[in-house]
Formats: structure tokens, sequence, C-alpha cells
């Protein structure tokens, strides 16, 4: 039987400080909790191998938090657990999210030693008032020495995420950020826009008045902004927040927009597989206590009908600059997809929204402003 | 002078304020006479319908016969019609009251009496009703029952010093009320050997038996298998069923007489044969004059009820008739809207009467509703003579066509508490009342009356009023006849396209304001979208008012990995939801609620 491809998520629920803008189930000062919580990982990660038979790893990505604060030695174990139970691939793409400020040479060599081949590191802004202000821990000088420290060991795919449409963020000090990513030459840029989610620190400032949204002019000035700068110095927009040097687009990443199947193990993390979706709970001290039980509790559980698997690979695919092919999914769900969504598809490509090539459609870059509205037409 | 049958009958009405107890004291009445045990009671057995017990109205009349072995060592039988209690039902209300010889007031001991009473109690006066009144809720702290009966005998004039001081609730001194109601209400009278005149007071439609009609019989008798005659309509009918009521149920009996309380079946398809205030009469030997106080069901306020889900508008057709069956008030027929699709103009007795056929379409019979701004009927006289009734803004013909228009006035008398007169004058003035009277019923309560456009009632003065009288003022309203109006025509043009189901006619005076608002207010509701909407008031093409809904710039997930993929796509179908409940207005989706928000503008 051939063996199912798959990327695996690794999530490291632990961080020093609470970014302001974070909804992510992450959880500073919990110091206590990692070394049963790696431990339950580890047991996790062998129970998923057996529950779905070992299958073939394409893609490793160490999330979190920040994985790069816990002991490097954690990682190398969680690595190695991983090569012992899957069968994984000579060419796998791993990647660990780090911060910068939590990162050493010593954990670099053992990240290296351990297989890891991308590092993703989250620098947000190149202004230290900025950082201060969304909350990070470090400083620009900081990013600029992880950088240097990464290229020393020979790390040669590097990612910075970036953000724009920080409440009191000038389009000036954004043009900077820009300018000085693309000096710096990385490998792959993620670039999002601001979203300030409820439960968090900026969640309540907003409430209380103390802080502001940026406009969503200037939010899409700075957008189409990144898109021209990064597509013109040789970092190509490949899906609606990421840029990437031609063979540099993050493969994990690729896969969650294709709709291919991945299984998440951690506190929070979630999986796709064999048309079931679900997901651990967030609660640390569930999560250990059910994998200790050898039952992880989930917090979610669902599978797809058809039309959701449809309407998912609409909404996925058509992030990606790729876009979707309607014809391969005619054939791949068995419906007329094409006379489905004609009519409104007319209308979208008649604004200037949707572009299509033969039997591919995509967003355009007007488009990529109003995905959702565009979405919601076509499923 | 009765005879001893009619010796041993008493019928009667309650009248109370909402919460003075009406039901609750029902209750007990039924209860001591053993017509229910406690445990085959539903909790206030007479109000029937979900609508009628949340909102602490009784809409339909309801009936029931009770025995009762009094003191004097006598049975008697007791039939208490329970009356609807709101201006838009006054008729059916005058109809109850014509079948009793009597009323039991009850008044809340601790609240004294309240301005709604009073219309009703003035009402049972007209028809000569004994009233009896009845302090209730004596057990609570606040109670002042002398206080209460020394108003009772200022405000309206009755002697109360004896009046039973009860309990509904913990059923202390039910009796005396029976007892009371033995002594002080007269028995019917009524010739059985006159000819059948009937009065029917209630009638509603059952899918077994037909209608079923309640009646009171004032003259003469009437059998199982009698040939009856409408009086109004004219037409006859074969008795198939006849009886006695009991609550939620019937007491099948051979025949009725002058005096009695029943009701009939006669395999009548609709309630529109056999109206509320109908006189039937026996086909063979009929009366010669009905009885006195029918009147035809006259629909007043217009307006435009759409199914929110356009494939619904069979649904909406099936409910509308079967509601229809058992209100002969109900009018509808279908029309479209541009914006709105397929859908019925609806004609009812007043607002409340609207809003509760709204409400049990949507609860009822489980529809969406979109519904437009009511309207009156408008009498417009064109340049070429011709006359044309208007209840629809949208066929208003052009300004050049027209030589006048005319719209409905009705007296719309209100009861208050001298100290809100100010505020109700005010009120009236801005409504373009024109004042006729004030009349002192006692040193703190009197009674306003003014001529008042009927298009000016029907938004939200009710709630003005309420509002601008802490709830203290009571209205009832009566048709005049039709006066010339400066009317206009106000539309509103959504990028740039005139809505339809938007459009209602207006004083000119007014036009400015009410068009400024619904702009502001549509502004409100009208989401942003892809590109600018302007919103625009125009009478004609003089735009009167201008809003603009900003286009919004960006709609899109920044992020959307492994983790986020359930939840966003949950986000997106909620959108899609939303986008269902849209209406298509040229190239603008425009939500539900924009319709409705604009029925309820604020003063």
């Amino acid at each position: 039987m051939k063996q199912k491809r798959i990327g695996l998520y690794i999530h490291i629920p632990f961080c020093k400080q609470k970014c302001y803008y974070c909804d992510f189930p992450s959880y500073p000062g919990m110091e206590d909790y990692w070394e049963s919580y790696i431990d339950a990982l580890l047991q996790e990660l062998i129970l998923k191998a057996e529950e779905f038979q070992t299958p073939y790893v394409e893609t490793v990505f160490v999330g979190g938090g920040t994985p790069s604060l816990i002991p490097a030695a954690f990682i190398s174990k969680i690595l190695d657990t991983v090569y012992i139970h899957y069968n994984v691939a000579s060419d796998c793409e791993c990647t660990i999210e780090c911060n910068p400020g939590t990162l050493s040479e010593e954990k670099l060599k053992i990240y290296k030693d351990s297989g890891v081949n991308r590092l993703s590191i989250g620098l947000q802004a190149c202004q230290d008032e900025i950082l201060k202000a969304l909350g990070r821990i470090h400083t620009f000088e900081d990013f600029l020495s992880s950088v240097e420290l990464a290229r020393k060991h020979e790390f040669d795919n590097i990612n910075a995420d970036i953000i724009f449409g920080i409440p009191n963020q000038t389009f000036e000090q954004w043009q900077e950020t820009v300018a000085r990513i693309i000096s710096l030459d990385l490998d792959h840029v993620s670039c999002y826009s601001l979203l300030i989610e409820e439960d968090t620190v900026y969640g309540n400032m907003r409430k209380k008045g103390t802080i502001k949204e940026a406009e969503d002019e200037l939010d899409r000035k700075m957008y189409h902004y990144a898109v021209d700068s990064f597509n013109a110095a040789g970092l190509y927009q490949y899906e609606i927040s990421n840029f990437a040097k031609p063979h540099f687009r993050c493969r994990h990443n690729m896969n969650y927009w294709r709709r291919g199947e991945y299984l998440g193990v951690g506190a929070g993390a979630h999986s796709h597989y064999n048309g079931r979706r679900f997901a651990n709970t967030t609660d640390i001290a569930l999560y250990i206590k059910g994998v200790n039980s050898r039952k992880p509790v989930l917090s979610e559980d669902n599978y797809l009908s058809r039309e959701d698997r449809l309407e998912e690979s609409i909404f996925l695919g058509l992030r990606l600059n790729e876009g979707i092919d309607i014809s391969k999914l005619s054939r791949e769900f068995g419906t007329d997809l094409e006379s489905r969504i004609n009519k409104k598809l007319q209308k979208l490509i008649s604004q200037n929204l949707i572009e299509r090539n033969g039997t591919v459609i995509r967003l355009t870059e007007k488009g990529m402003d109003f995905a959702n509205a565009i979405i919601v037409e076509l499923i | 002078m009765g005879n001893e049958r009619q010796k041993r009958i008493r019928n009667f009405c309650i009248i109370a304020h909402i919460d003075h107890g009406k039901s609750t004291l029902a209750d007990r009445l039924l209860e001591m006479t053993g017509v229910l045990t406690s445990r085959e009671m539903e909790e206030q057995v007479l109000d029937n319908m979900d609508i009628e017990r949340e909102r602490g109205i009784t809409i339909k009349a309801q009936a029931v016969r009770m025995i009762y072995k009094a003191k004097d060592g006598n049975e008697y039988i007791l039939n208490l019609i329970d009356t609807p209690g709101h201006v838009d039902f006054n008729y059916e209300v005058s109809r109850s009251i014509a079948a009793c010889e009597g009323a039991v007031l009850v008044v809340d001991a601790s609240q004294g009496i309240e301005a709604q009473t009073l219309t009703n109690v003035y009402l049972a006066l007209e028809h000569n009703l004994e009233i009896m009144p009845v302090i209730n809720k004596i057990d609570l702290p606040s109670a002042r029952p002398d206080e209460v009966i020394q108003e009772i005998e200022d405000v309206i004039g009755l002697e109360a010093q004896d009046a039973p001081q009860i309990s509904a609730k913990n059923g202390i001194n039910i009796e005396s009320v029976l007892e009371g109601i033995i002594k002080k209400i007269p028995p019917p009278t009524g010739d059985e050997d006159e000819p059948l005149r009937a009065l029917v007071f209630d009638s509603f439609y059952d899918s077994y038996k037909g209608v079923i009609a309640y009646i009171r019989v004032m003259d003469g008798k009437v059998k199982l298998g009698d040939a009856i005659r409408m009086m109004h309509t004219g037409k006859e009918f074969l008795i198939t069923e006849i009886g006695y009521l009991r609550p939620g149920g019937f007491i099948q009996s051979d025949s009725l007489v002058a005096g009695e309380v029943g009701y009939l079946c006669a395999s009548i398809k609709n309630v529109r044969d056999c109206r509320v205030g109908e006189t039937i009469t026996s086909a063979s030997n009929p009366a010669k004059e009905p009885l006195p106080g029918y009147k035809k069901a006259v629909p007043m306020v217009f307006c435009g009820i759409y199914p929110a889900d356009g494939s619904k508008y069979g649904d909406l057709r099936d409910s509308l008739e079967k509601l229809q069956l058992n209100d002969a008030s109900l009018q509808f027929e279908p029309e479209t809207s541009k914006a709105l699709g397929f859908g019925f103009r609806c004609g009812f007795l007043g607002l409340l009467h609207m809003e509760i056929i709204q409400e049990r379409l949507e609860r009822e019979y489980n529809l969406d509703l979109v519904t437009t701004a009511p309207s009156v009927i408008y009498r417009i006289i064109k340049t070429n003579g011709e006359v044309i009734e208007l209840d629809n803004p949208t066929n208003m013909p052009e300004p050049t066509q027209i030589e006048r228009m005319e719209e409905p006035i009705v007296t719309a008398t209100i009861m208050t508490p001298t100290e809100y007169v100010g505020n109700i004058m005010e009120l009236c003035q801005e409504r373009r009342g024109t004042y006729l009277g004030m009349e002192y019923l006692e040193a703190t309560r009197v009674i306003l009356k003014y001529e008042m456009p009927l298009n000016e009632i029907i938004y939200d003065f009710f709630d003005a009023l309420k509002s601008r009288t802490k709830g203290y003022a009571s209205l009832d309203y009566e048709f005049k006849g039709y006066k010339e109006s400066n009317l206009v025509k106000l539309d509103i043009r959504i990028n740039n396209e005139v809505v339809d189901a938007l459009s209602f006619i207006v004083h000119a005076d007014k036009a400015y304001s009410r068009g400024r608002r619904m702009a502001e207010k549509l502004k409100e509701t009208i989401p942003r979208q892809m590109f600018e909407i302007p919103i625009q008031a125009c009478i004609g093409n003089k735009i009167i008012a201008r809003e603009t809904v900003k286009a919004y710039r960006k709609d899109v997930l920044a992020k959307c990995y492994g983790g986020d993929i359930t939840r966003k796509k949950k986000l997106l179908e909620k959108q899609k939801e939303g986008k269902k409940r849209m209406r298509q207005v040229g190239s603008v989706e425009v939500p539900q609620e924009a319709f409705m928000s604009v029925l309820k503008l604020d003063t």
C-alpha cells in the first residue's frame, strides 16, 4: 500500500512573554511544565505513528510559542523520535520557529545536527519602539545577530515574519522594514496585516480605546507596497501573505493550502487526515494527562463532507498565486464546478477581482484585498 | 319578564387592567365551581394563544359555563365571557359586552383604576351592564383597599363600599364574588317565543367542524338540525352541532334558548360567513330586525409582507389563508416588489392587529418575513376626474396627473392623568392633530379629543404616547372621514435606484425630516461594500437628503495555516449566511433589517 505523504506539525506552547497581538495557544512562565510536556509530546508522536501506520513525512514544522526558548536538547529529542517512528523523506523540509534573543550558537548547532534546515524568525518590525509596543522582548539588533549567527551555522533557508498595520505605525516605518528585509537577502518573508483579536492584550486595549486599528486605506497601501517591493527584489509572492525566492516556498505551508494531509502533535495542534479534521486540547495539563493515559483529549473532531472538501479547496487554493484548477476540482469532487460558479465568475472577472487562464482561476492583486468576499461568492 | 330558567342564569364579563388579575380570578371561579380541577388547569385557562400569554392581552374572546350552588340553595348557571383588550379590537369587545348583563370590574388594591380599564367600563355602561367592582390583591402589603374603593366611587360613580375584597392568587374571598354576581347582576331577559335572534360574539375555524360560532341567544330558541340564516350576509346553514361551553371544549346539547350562552356549528366554511356581531335567526321564521351594533370589518392599515426567503412565497400564502379562516378582518392580495420579490399586500384593523398577524406568521407558521412601512388608504383625485384609492405608495400616479389628495382622518380619544396633558398636546401637535376638546373626568383625569390624520398614528404614535405618559395614557380612535392634504411620495434611492419597498407617502411638511432620518438609518444598517453607496431621499427628482456608505477597502484573512482552517471556514460560512439574508437592490446588497429598521424611526 502506498504510504500517505504528510506534513508533521509539532507545537511548543511556551514563550517568554505573550506578544500583545498573539492569540495562539502559548503560555509564558510555565517552565515547570516543560519537561513533562516534552515527554507527553514524545509519547504522542509514538502514538500517532502507530495509529496512522508510520506515515511518510515530507515536512516537519516545529512551531509555537517560541520553540527556540526551550533547551535545544528537547528539540533534538523530538526530532530523533520523529526519525525513529516515522518514514522521513531524505529531502524533508524541517523548520523551527525562533525568536531573536532566544537563539544561541549552541542551540543552532544542535538544531543543525538534529536535521533542522529552515529557520523562521519572528521579527515583525525593524523599529525598536514598535517592537516594544508589540510586546516583543527583542530589538532589531538582536534579529540581525540571530540572522548572522544562523548564516554562520550554514542555515541557507531563512524566513522572517513581519507585520504591518500596527497601531501608530507610519508608512515610512513600514517602507524601512521592507527595505531592511530586502537588503538582508533573506530567502522567505511572511508579511501579515495585523488582526487584533478579542482576547489579546491589544484586543483589550482596543476595547478601552487606548489603541486604534490602522485605517484600511493605510493597511492596503502598506500591503501593496510590500507586494510590489518584494516581487521586484526577487522575493515572489506565492500566497496572500507569503513571499519567497524561487525554490524557497515553504513546502510545509503549501501543503495546508493545497489541502494536503498533516498530523499535528502537541497541545492545540490540528490534524487533517483521511477526510477528518481534528485538534488536540489547548489545555496543557489536560493534554499531558490525556496522552499519558494514551487517550489524547481532542477539542474538535469533524469528518468533512464532499461539499466541505470542495469549499476548502476553493478557499485555501485561492490564497495561492497558483490559484485553483476548476476542471481538476470538478473531476476530483464529481461536480460541474464550472457551471456552478460560471455566472459569479464572469462578474468577478469583469470587476478585475479574479483572472482566468484556461481552467485555472486566481485572485488578482486587487482581488487579494477582498479575498473573503470573493470566496463567499464562490463557495 | 324572565322566566324561571332565565332567573338561574347570569351572563357576565370581567374587566381589568393588564396584571390586575383577570385571568387569575377567572381560574379561581372555574375551580370553585368545579368546572376544572387544579390538575386539569393549565394556568390561566382563558388566554389560549402563546402571544396572548406573553403580551398579557386577550385577542380572541373566550367563554365558559359554570354551575354554582349558591347560598340561597339554588343552582345557577354562570356564563363568563372573556373580552379582548385592545383598541384595535374595540368592536369585538363591544360584541362580547353586548352578550352580557353584567361585568365584574377587577381593580388592583395597590394600583387603583387604570386608564385602559375605564375605556371598557364606559363601553360596558353604554351597553347598560351592571358593574360589580372587586378589589383584588388585598393580601399585598401595599394594598390600600379603602382608598381604591373611594377612587371607584369618585371616578366611575359606582357604589363600591360592599365590593368583595379578594386575593385571586391565594383564593381569598372568591365565594363572595360568586354570590355578588348572583345578587348584583340581573338575569337575562328575552322571549323564548319570539323569532330567533342570537348574537355571534366570537367565531373561529376548526378543520373538523367548520366554523364554530360562540353565541348568546337573545330571543327565541335554536335547536340541532334547525335551518338558520345569517341576517347580514343572508347565507343559510343547517345546524350540525349545538351546546354549551366548557374550558377547552364543548358539552353537546339539543338546543339553546333565550338568555343562554353556547356554541353552534353548521358546516360553515369561512368565518367571514359568520362574523363577530352577526345575528343568527331562523331561516323558516326569521326575525324582522337584526341585533344592533354590527359593523363591517374595514381594514385601516396596510403593509406589504414578503417572505425573507423568496422560495417560501407559497408557504406564506397558505399561512395567510389559514389565518384568514379565523380572522374575518384580515385581507390580503398578491403584490410584487422589485426589491423584495413576490409577496402580499395585507390589510389590518390597526397596528396591533398587524403586529399580531406578523408575529403569528413567524411563530406559528415558522416564516421569516420582511414587511414594508404601514400605509393607510389615500384618496387621489386625478386631473381627469378619476378617483383612486391607494393603499400602496408604489402605485401613486405621476404628480402631474394628480389634482389633489385626501387622507383618512380619525377622532382620537386619549384618556390621561392631568399631569401629562402638556406632553400629549405637544405630541398631537407634532402629529398634525387638531384639538377638539378636553373633558375632566375628575380632578386628576381628563379625556382629550383630537382630530388626527391616521397616517400619523400608524407609525409609532402608541410608543410615543406611552413614553411621554409613562404608560398612563390610553388611546382610542374612530374613523371620521377623508380630508384634503398636501401629501407627497418620498422615494429612497440606493446607489441611484429607487427601492420601491421603501417608498411611502407623507405630509409635505414632514418629508424633509423623515427623509433625513430614513437615510441616516439606512446608512447604519447597510454594510460597507466594495464600492461607495449613495443613499438619497427624494421627492420626484428632488433630492432632500443624502448619506453615503463608504466603500470598504479590505476583506481578507492575513493568516490561514493548519490550525486556522476550521475556524476560518466557519467565519466564511457565516459571512455567506449573512449574504444570503441580503436583498439585491441593483448591485447593492441590502440586509432585510434595513427594510424593517425604517419602520421605527425614533422621534
